[in-house]
């Protein structure tokens, strides 16, 4: 018993900081919840779906190094399964009118949870089915497979008219009002991302990333420790599009371009290839971006009339962003680093010790 | 008893044939080495052993002895590498190849992973079973690192270290799958005579400790006639010669491939 409580309170005392952080948060995003506008939760919202999404995309590209460009396909599958199993079944037939819905879909209905994780797992499953041609090829490859086969899904979905009534899309979807969905998911699936990483399973992750051939003759089953890296990124990415399709109401394929798969992509690389605080930092900084950047859609920024003030200008400098991200901080704001207590510490430290260097140099100089 | 067995090994490349003819028989417990002028295909023969390559022709015989003495022969041609780890076959590259990004620790950490004998969602979820395995792991690591001499700088990146200590690294690595015969392709390459005694020194100590027979390829001609029970010499892929240490040195075809032909031989 002693030992148990003194194993409890070194923890306290090793994690405070930590459990203090967390509090805060948690707090935060109460407090939130309660009295913030709908505009804003809707890109809290979506802050948190881009976080999961990412985490699961980094999972595959930062941490197994495997480049893979599937995301949308996934999240669409995510996506419908929670509009198909979740809309109420009275109103299905008005939806469906083109071509009624196939008749032993069209009776189930699940509660918003089980079609969530049921998206989370039929988004595996395709993962599956996918990796087993796709898994072998290597680099650019690989990103171009799966960049066809997420086209193929929504060409799929497209077509299934009486399973996802086509190009009408689905709408009147349940939706999620509190943030505490989705921020709940997401603390979860960062906790489970980070347990992950730091497990043996993560460390065989991370070594097919460093040398594949050195991995592979120690013992590392590249095949199966890929395809694991891959599902469970699909999953995440299902739960992420099934969390999406709440949020929106609405589901169509048009939603699921594989233009979509670059945001995220753009989060990976912006935020650090295997780094999962990374990730974090830069969803919210690509989606409240994103939102805080339409100002240079509209025609009439500044009062003055340029005419370079038009729709699409958003997404030039978000492009510029990326370009300049790639060209002069290739490793992104955290590179493979975690922002844990001694990173920050080891930062202020470094930038403490340049304004001191700073402060003496202009003291010399000021002797002189 | 032969440990490791091969028949007539060929392994073509399009028209180069690397590696002709090879037959290779490794007793358990003894040192054998590989020798040869560059380009023999030494490091070819290794690839096709450890299952990078799969032969164009031939056979990888492999036959293991488990802890209770319970011997099994296993055709290993053409097997994945991992699988060939499995079965306790460890090896260590020529130009290092390790985790440069990760710590010395975790390097060590990865060659346990084929072990594991728990899933990823209980490694996930921290159940008993996988922190106990990881315990172990950790244990077993420290312990070679310990052996290595590395165990202060387990905390550092594997590229941080001195060329030295990443040979060192590797050879701790490849002991920590576990393995029988344990290959190692010039662990001296690149190190001054004084580190060359010193490993010299630690190859045998390994051997001792762990169990284990070792089958490396070297240059060092002083390292390869001091610790080796036998030494097989390659050149343009075919067996020029096998035997013990001495009488390879006084073998005329090996005199001939690493000097070349003088033009007035007296014999």
């Amino acid at each position: 018993m002693e030992i148990i409580q003194h194993g409890f309170s070194t923890y306290i005392k090793k994690h405070w900081k930590t459990i203090v952080f967390l509090g805060i948060l948690l707090l935060s995003i109460g407090l939130a919840d309660q009295y913030i506008d709908s505009y804003s939760r809707r890109i809290l919202n979506l802050c948190a779906i881009y976080t999961i999404i990412s985490l699961g995309m980094n999972l595959v590209n930062g941490f197994t190094g495997q480049f893979s460009l599937g995301q949308a396909g996934f999240m669409a599958i995510g996506a419908y399964s929670v509009a198909i199993f979740t809309v109420p079944i009275e109103i299905r037939p008005t939806l469906f009118y083109l071509e009624p819905m196939m008749p032993f879909l069209a009776n189930i209905q699940l509660p918003f949870v089980a079609a969530l994780i049921l998206g989370g797992l039929l988004s595996a499953g395709a993962a599956f089915l996918i990796g087993f041609p796709c898994l072998r090829l290597r680099g650019d490859y690989l990103a171009i497979a799966t960049l066809g086969f997420s086209e193929i899904i929504r060409i799929v979905f497209t077509n299934t008219q009486t399973i996802t009534n086509g190009a009408l899309g689905i709408k009147s979807i349940p939706t999620i009002k509190s943030l505490w969905w989705a921020y709940g998911i997401a603390i979860v699936i960062i906790i489970l991302t980070i347990l992950l990483i730091n497990s043996s399973y993560g460390r065989a992750f991370k070594s097919i990333r460093e040398d594949e051939i050195a991995a592979e003759a120690m013992g590392v089953a590249l095949f199966k420790t890929k395809m694991t890296s891959f599902m469970i990124g699909a999953f995440f990415t299902g739960i992420g599009g099934g969390l999406f399709a709440a949020l929106l109401g609405t589901v169509d394929p048009k939603q699921f371009y594989f233009i979509l798969t670059y945001n995220f992509l753009l989060i990976i690389v912006l935020g650090g290839m295997g780094s999962i605080s990374g990730t974090i930092l830069a969803s919210f900084i690509v989606t409240i971006g994103q939102e805080w950047l339409r100002f240079l859609d509209e025609p009439m920024a500044f009062g003055l009339d340029l005419p370079i003030f038009r729709p699409g200008l958003r997404m030039v400098v978000f492009s510029i962003l990326l370009m300049c991200i790639v060209l002069f901080y290739r490793k992104g704001i955290m590179g493979t680093n975690e922002l844990t207590w001694d990173f920050i510490g080891k930062k202020l430290r470094t930038i403490k010790s340049k304004f001191s260097k700073k402060k003496s140099i202009t003291q010399g100089g000021n002797k002189k | 008893m032969s440990l490791l067995k091969t028949e007539n090994i060929i392994m073509k490349f399009g028209g180069v044939t690397a590696v002709n003819d090879l037959n290779i028989d490794i007793k358990k417990g003894e040192l054998a080495a590989l020798i040869g002028p560059n380009g023999a295909g030494k490091t070819t023969a290794f690839n096709v052993i450890t299952g990078v390559y799969a032969p164009t022709s031939g056979k990888v015989i492999l036959t293991t002895t488990d802890k209770f003495g319970v011997t099994t022969t296993v055709d290993t041609t053409g097997m994945k590498p991992h699988k060939i780890t499995n079965l306790g076959i460890a090896r260590t590259f020529q130009n290092i190849r390790l985790f440069k990004d990760l710590t010395v620790l975790e390097n060590v950490l990865i060659a346990t992973h084929h072990n594991v004998n728990y899933g990823f969602l209980s490694a996930t979820l921290r159940l008993p079973k996988a922190i106990k395995g990881e315990k172990k792991a950790k244990a077993d690591c420290e312990f070679l690192l310990e052996r290595m001499g590395l165990i202060d700088l387990k905390d550092e990146l594997a590229s941080s270290l001195p060329y030295g200590q990443q040979r060192h690294l590797e050879i701790a690595r490849a002991l920590a799958t576990n393995p029988q015969l344990l290959l190692l392709d010039e662990p001296a390459a690149g190190m001054n005579p004084q580190e060359t005694d010193e490993l010299t020194a630690l190859i045998f100590k390994l051997k001792t400790d762990f169990d284990l027979t070792i089958f490396m390829i070297e240059h060092h001609m002083d390292l390869v006639m001091e610790i080796s029970d036998h030494i097989y010499v390659l050149d343009f892929g075919c067996t020029i010669a096998k035997g013990t240490p001495s009488e390879i040195q006084n073998d005329p075809k090996v005199i001939e491939a690493y000097l070349g032909v003088d033009a007035n031989v007296e014999d």
